[in-house]
């Protein structure tokens, strides 16, 4: 029988990157506000010290800041047709858990999306017509603009502290950045990184045929920092160990570095870790959330009333708990009703390995999570594509974030797989290859969804998130005419050899991608396509919202930590300034 | 110095730690000391490599998982392999540990061939699989006369290709899933940290130039091309808990 405790006025599931964000806001506002993160709590001091914490082993290949797949795991088919089986292992995607979630191992990539990213569907047809769309697609507006949305990337960037230059000022394009960049009121907080070498011969390449690259904005950062809540940044030593792993210098954003030593002091606001939240409890209207379950770390089930239920999960787990507690018409494929796991989307990902001459010293090892240099000519809509018959795009880039060995030891096309042949290339050839990565859009498909699994459950007995998907078509001819781009860029570089990247079907598990899971969740104006509205706010459940990359319609190009922050500051906006003065649906569908 | 030491610090450039080395004198390269064959703790030494004792593997298994890995990952005259790197004793460590008994792997059934792009979906645990391949292995040469590590190089070669390509079943384990799991465990091996067991000496590092687990490269980073000839660094020594940071650059607590 769960205890039920003591009434509060918000709860957050999730204390990672949205979690906090909308913790210290309402907080700030006078709310009584808990966290419930599922993990354990964990600091820069004591946990994310070196020189432990530079293990390759341990954190990349054992994922140990991940999701624990003995407890909680995904299943997985490509199609309706399959049965789904589960992600035994992690691999394709790393759900993290602990406090601080994903935003703590992530790797500092912070971009902007496009205009025309947030009116994809008007846009793609104003331009070209809906006879470029392939029938199963279902892509669609978000219900908010890139202008609208402005100030709070803003607002974010200046909380990470992000490095960059800016490209687009008001309108006006600046020299060093990226012309292609949708506009912005003003320059970065610090500016960019170092260029490491794979970088400086890849901006190379890339200016040999006409592109124009620019440095990839960073939230590992340039110098030190002081950002608006008072917290110190410090600068990026470029160490080579930043996705899958804790920055023990304080120079990587994470809820650790740039908000939580201030939350924690906070008086309305109280953190309990450990805390795995079972279901959003319902009143008997099935309109309104009365708090939620949660079990501790003994399995003791509590319930924490609420008045207002903030989803602030991994994408997937927001969707997860919308299907677990029964909130929204979870959607069906065969019928195309249904909106609760509907318009999953992903990131197609790729790239090429360039070979250079053995005179070449690359050092890989040298490198932070963001310090790329990359190129916005081929990203989402910025190119023509009337004759090419796909919609979409990927940035290409030379982003290396470290050389770690155990994964990371190329060898050219030909070698075999393993022998004498094979270790000798591997010793001519680290020290002298490029990645060149290509990465962009995931279009949303009516085959792609979400939904709970029939037979395999977690730890706690409830059903595990059923993930049915692949790429759709479009997004392999996408992938497959940018992959030739890569391939000349790589010769421009002067590569004594170019292994051609590009992405084929069918989607594959076992193969790391992306950590970009999206939708499922999606914001809208329509209620017959979308979870919630513009604001976040579900429509079914207008005390609930669920704030995350959940709620993308479909993928951008680009890495959707900073669209997320941006996302999280413009509903905390509509939360704070009209939901809490009058508690209900802010939009009338 | 064991032969080992003494020749790869030759192409090392600066000092190594400490504890590394002389764990390596103190050991006779040469003598083995088998106990019973089907008994785990069995110490063995195989050639230009030092002792190693056992947990989980027995004398039957460590002389194919010996074998085999001194194949996929062979010695030359440049560098050594995987043999002498130590990667037979990380394997035999991984598999006497948490991942070999299942750590963060969803263990439960009911259980279903798959898809390629499904992934592993057999009941078997690393520990379990491993086991059952390898005494499959180890069976079936022996009843042919040949066990693995009796092979000419050329003949271990081709038996190791077979298992990579499939179609055979070990005991219940698809021979090219048994290797996919072998390869890779000996590259973990190859170029972990040498705290787990492996990488000996780190001399796959030295072999590539991964300087290891250094923090800080800032003021090399624009350097464009410089040639590192730092040794390498290991999680295990070097300043006790110290950073290698620039001390320009402050760290301080908020």
């Amino acid at each position: 029988m769960a205890q039920r405790l003591k009434h509060v006025d918000v709860v957050t599931i999730g204390v990672g990157l949205t979690g906090s964000l909308t913790a210290l806001e309402l907080a700030r506002a006078g709310l009584k506000v808990v966290g419930l993160e599922r993990g354990a709590p964990r600091f820069t001091v004591p946990d994310f010290q070196s020189p432990a914490i530079h293990d390759e082993l341990r954190f990349s290949i054992r994922k140990a800041m991940m999701q624990d797949n003995v407890k909680e795991a995904v299943t997985f088919r490509n199609s309706s047709d399959e049965t789904a089986l589960p992600i035994r292992r992690w691999a394709s995607f790393l759900p993290g858990t602990g406090l601080g979630g994903s935003f703590v191992h992530w790797n500092g990539q912070t971009f902007r999306f496009q205009a025309a990213d947030f009116i994809y569907k008007s846009h793609i047809e104003q331009r070209y017509g809906k006879k470029i769309l392939d029938p199963d697609l279902t892509i669609q507006d978000w219900g908010v603009t890139y202008g609208e949305l402005e100030p709070h990337y803003d607002r974010f960037e200046y909380l990470l502290g992000t490095s960059g230059k800016a490209g687009n000022i008001k309108g006006a394009i600046q020299p060093g950045g990226n012309p292609l960049e949708a506009p912005r009121a003003r320059e970065y907080p610090t500016p960019p990184m170092k260029e490491p070498y794979f970088g400086a011969l890849f901006r190379k390449g890339a200016e040999s045929l006409g592109y124009h690259p620019y440095p990839q904005p960073s939230s590992n950062l340039s110098q030190p920092y002081t950002n608006p809540e008072g917290l110190a940044l410090q600068q990026c030593v470029f160490c080579g160990f930043c996705e899958r792993y804790a920055c023990e210098h304080y120079a990587k954003a994470s809820p650790q570095t740039v908000i939580l030593p201030v939350l924690l002091k906070n008086p309305n606001y109280e953190l309990r870790t450990n805390s795995q939240v079972l279901r959003i409890n319902l009143d008997s209207t099935g309109k309104k959330a009365t708090g939620v379950t949660y079990a501790d770390s003994t399995g003791r089930e509590f319930e924490q009333p609420a008045d207002l239920v903030l989803l602030t999960a991994f994408p997937l787990n927001n969707v997860r708990m919308l299907l677990l507690s029964g909130i929204g018409t979870p959607y069906d494929p065969k019928t195309g009703k249904g909106v609760v796991g509907r318009n999953y989307t992903y990131q197609t990902t790729g790239g090429a390995t360039v070979f250079m001459d053995e005179s070449i010293n690359v050092n890989p090892f040298m490198a932070s999570g963001a310090n790329g240099t990359m190129i916005d000519d081929f990203s989402g809509d910025n190119f023509d594509h009337a004759r090419l018959g796909f919609i979409g795009g990927q940035y290409i880039g030379a982003i290396m974030t470290g050389g770690r060995p155990i994964e990371f030891h190329p060898t050219p096309e030909g070698t075999p797989r393993w022998g004498l042949k094979w270790k000798q290339a591997v010793a001519r050839n680290y020290n002298h290859a490029v990645l060149v990565q290509q990465h962009g859009t995931s279009t949303a498909s009516r085959l792609n969804y979400l939904s709970l699994d029939p037979t395999y459950r977690d730890a706690w007995g409830l059903p595990l998130l059923r993930m049915t998907f692949d790429f759709p078509e479009n997004d392999i001819r996408m992938s497959q005419y940018i992959a030739d781009k890569v391939v000349e860029i790589g010769r421009a570089m002067g590569a004594k050899s170019v292994t051609r990247g590009g992405t084929k079907r069918p989607y594959n598990t076992t193969v790391y991608q992306s950590t970009h899971n999206c939708g499922g969740a999606v914001m809208g104006d329509d209620p017959k396509t979308s979870v919630v509205n513009r604001y976040l706010q579900c429509w079914d459940v207008p005390n609930v919202f669920s704030i995350g990359g959940s709620a993308f319609p479909q993928n951008g190009t680009y890495n959707y930590t900073g669209t997320i922050g941006a996302l999280t500051y413009w509903a905390l906006d509509a939360i704070k300034n009209q939901y809490l003065k009058a508690p209900g649906p802010l939009v009338h569908a | 110095m064991t032969d080992l030491t003494r020749r790869f610090m030759l192409k090392a450039t600066g000092a190594i730690g400490a504890s590394l080395v002389s764990a390596g004198a103190c050991v006779a390269a040469a003598t083995a000391q088998e106990s019973d064959a089907s008994s785990s703790g069995a110490v063995r030494a195989a050639p230009n490599a030092q002792l190693t004792t056992y947990l989980f593997l027995n004398s039957d298994e460590a002389a194919f998982v010996e074998a085999a890995v001194a194949r996929l990952i062979p010695e030359d005259d440049q560098w050594p392999g995987a043999l002498t790197a130590g990667v037979p004793n990380y394997i035999d460590k991984q598999l006497a540990g948490a991942w070999g008994v299942g750590e963060r792997l969803y263990r439960s059934g009911p259980w279903r061939p798959g898809t390629p792009a499904q992934g592993y979906q057999l009941p078997f645990t690393p520990a379990e699989l491993f086991r059952t391949s390898i005494d499959a292995i180890n069976k079936e040469l022996a009843q042919a006369g040949t066990p693995f590590s009796t092979m000419s190089s050329e003949q271990q070669d081709a038996y190791l290709a077979r298992l990579e390509t499939g179609g055979k079943d070990l005991g219940g384990v698809p021979s090219n899933v048994f290797f996919e799991h072998l390869w890779e465990c000996t590259i973990e091996g190859f170029f972990s940290d040498p705290v787990y067991g492996g990488n000996r000496d780190m001399v796959a590092w030295r072999m590539i130039g991964f300087p290891g687990a250094y923090a800080s490269y800032y003021d090399l980073v624009d350097q464009h091309g410089i040639k590192i000839n730092r040794a390498p660094m290991s999680i295990g020594e070097g300043p006790h808990g110290g950073m290698h940071l620039n001390p320009d650059i402050p760290a301080k607590l908020p």
